[in-house]
């Protein structure tokens, strides 16, 4: 008999509760019982950085975190920074227009590390966004242009020109 | 889903005693970046877990009325890194820390996690060993504290006894006090890897800054457990700084390391750069405490 829990979380602003198997991962309980698959499931070991969602503001590899610790927690996916009408958040935008997208797998996790950042309210320096996105695998753009958007947000989030190299 | 036998959730510490009193197999998971991963991998698999994670009374960094600076176990290697007392005092501990892993990791991974595991490549540890940290420990007799170098028995072991669980990290004033400390992790990668060799190196200088008063370091991967080179602690204390003091104290380094041949490294790249690391450390330690060489 499998063991179950009542769980009461904020997910993208609304809160809820869910019933779940203690033995679920976050990334379990977000894909299966609300279908939010911008959640995506890559290593399941805390390594890729796919599944990346925001718990409290931070970011969390929730492959590797229990569903029954979001009890009480304001948890964040993709899904969450989309507009009324669907629209594009300013980073998800920047992602497109910088072609920091090429299969998409990762986005979403990157997305919302880029988010975590940004909401710092912090300016950085190149090497310290590197360092900071360093907790996300993408196979295909190389990471030069996920760099370029988190940054081109950064600026104008900033309310400063981004500086031309 | 894990494969997971049950899990207890602790309400507080005297519920976490109670739990591991009467599930004595059970494991003990904090943040859980190594036991979920462990149980995925199989090792842990069918294992019961008693979680902690729930416990903020065992969270963030605080200075006792001795000055002792006292870490809650469950504090998370970003919230240490970012910690004002921490910056203040033990600026090495929070940079060493800025090291595990990556960042989603340090947002997950906790001190007393890192220590517990008893794994001697953890990114915390040798600074923890640099500073002779003392390890709390709440049982069902109480409390019990005990020096870091005493909670590391052999590799992957540490000494927790019957009902008891990790609660706090402690540095004693007298060993923090005017120190200023840097930490080398030699690793492949900038992220996401495990250390190869972890050197943390921490000084104090006279007041006139000419003079070395006390030198500690500590290395991660040079024995099965972190472990203090104290020939070269003790080579150096004392001395009147220059380059020549800083080649000496590290290679001293060597009287007291054992590293092992592994996939990683060979036991003669490790002593190499134990003695590279440990020259750089001390290097980068005394310009921070004003010193010049």
């Amino acid at each position: 008999m499998a063991q179950m829990q009542t769980v009461h979380f904020n997910l993208n602003g609304k809160d809820v509760e869910r019933t779940v198997d203690v033995r679920a991962s976050l990334t379990d309980m977000l894909r299966n019982d609300y279908r939010l698959t911008s959640v995506k499931k890559g290593c399941e070991v805390g390594e890729c950085g796919a599944c990346t969602v925001l718990i409290d503001g931070e970011a969390f590899n929730s492959c590797i975190y229990l569903a029954v610790w979001a009890e009480g927690k304001r948890i964040r996916t993709l899904e969450g920074l989309l507009g009324p009408n669907g629209e594009l958040s300013d980073i998800q935008q920047a992602f497109v227009e910088e072609a920091a997208i090429q299969c998409g797998f990762c986005t979403p996790g990157f997305i919302l590390t880029a988010e975590e950042i940004l909401e710092s309210g912090r300016e950085y320096t190149d090497e310290e966004l590197r360092k900071l996105l360093s907790g996300h695998l993408c196979r295909c753009t190389g990471y030069e242009n996920i760099l370029r958007a988190v940054k081109k947000t950064m600026y104008q989030r900033l309310g400063k020109e981004v500086p031309q190299v | 889903m894990y494969d997971m036998k049950a899990l207890y959730q602790a309400a507080d510490v005297a519920d976490a005693v109670a739990l591991r009193l009467a599930h004595p197999e059970a494991q003990i998971i904090a943040g859980g970046s190594d036991v979920l991963v462990q149980m995925r991998e199989g090792k842990r698999a069918g294992a019961e877990l008693i979680s902690i994670y729930g416990l903020d009374e065992l969270r963030g960094v605080s200075l006792e009325e001795d000055g002792t600076l006292r870490i809650g176990s469950l504090t998370s290697f970003s919230h240490i890194t970012q910690d004002p007392l921490i910056q203040k005092y033990v600026n090495v501990l929070g940079e060493a820390v800025d090291q595990v892993g990556g960042p989603q990791i340090r947002n997950i991974g906790t001190i007393g996690g890192n220590t517990c595991n008893g794994v001697t490549s953890a990114d915390s540890a040798s600074t923890l060993h640099a500073y002779d940290a003392i390890v709390e420990l709440t049982g069902p007799e109480g409390v019990r504290r005990q020096p870091i170098h005493e909670f590391y028995i052999r590799a992957g072991k540490v000494d927790i006894r019957e009902g008891e669980l990790q609660t706090a990290i402690l540095i004693p004033k007298e060993s923090y006090e005017n120190t200023f400390g840097h930490y080398i992790k030699y690793a492949m990668r900038n992220a996401m890897d495990i250390a190869t060799l972890g050197t943390s190196v921490n000084v104090r200088l006279s007041a006139d800054k000419r003079y070395v008063e006390r030198v500690r370091v500590a290395f991660g991967v040079a024995g099965p457990v972190p472990l203090r080179a104290g020939t070269a602690e003790a080579l150096a204390a004392g001395q009147p700084l220059s380059m020549d003091l800083a080649e000496r104290f590290a290679q001293a380094v060597k009287e007291d390391i054992n590293p092992r041949d592994s996939w990683r490294a060979a036991r003669d790249f490790r002593m190499h750069i134990a003695v590279e690391s440990a020259k750089r450390a001390f290097i980068e330690s005394v310009k921070k405490a004003g010193g010049e060489l």
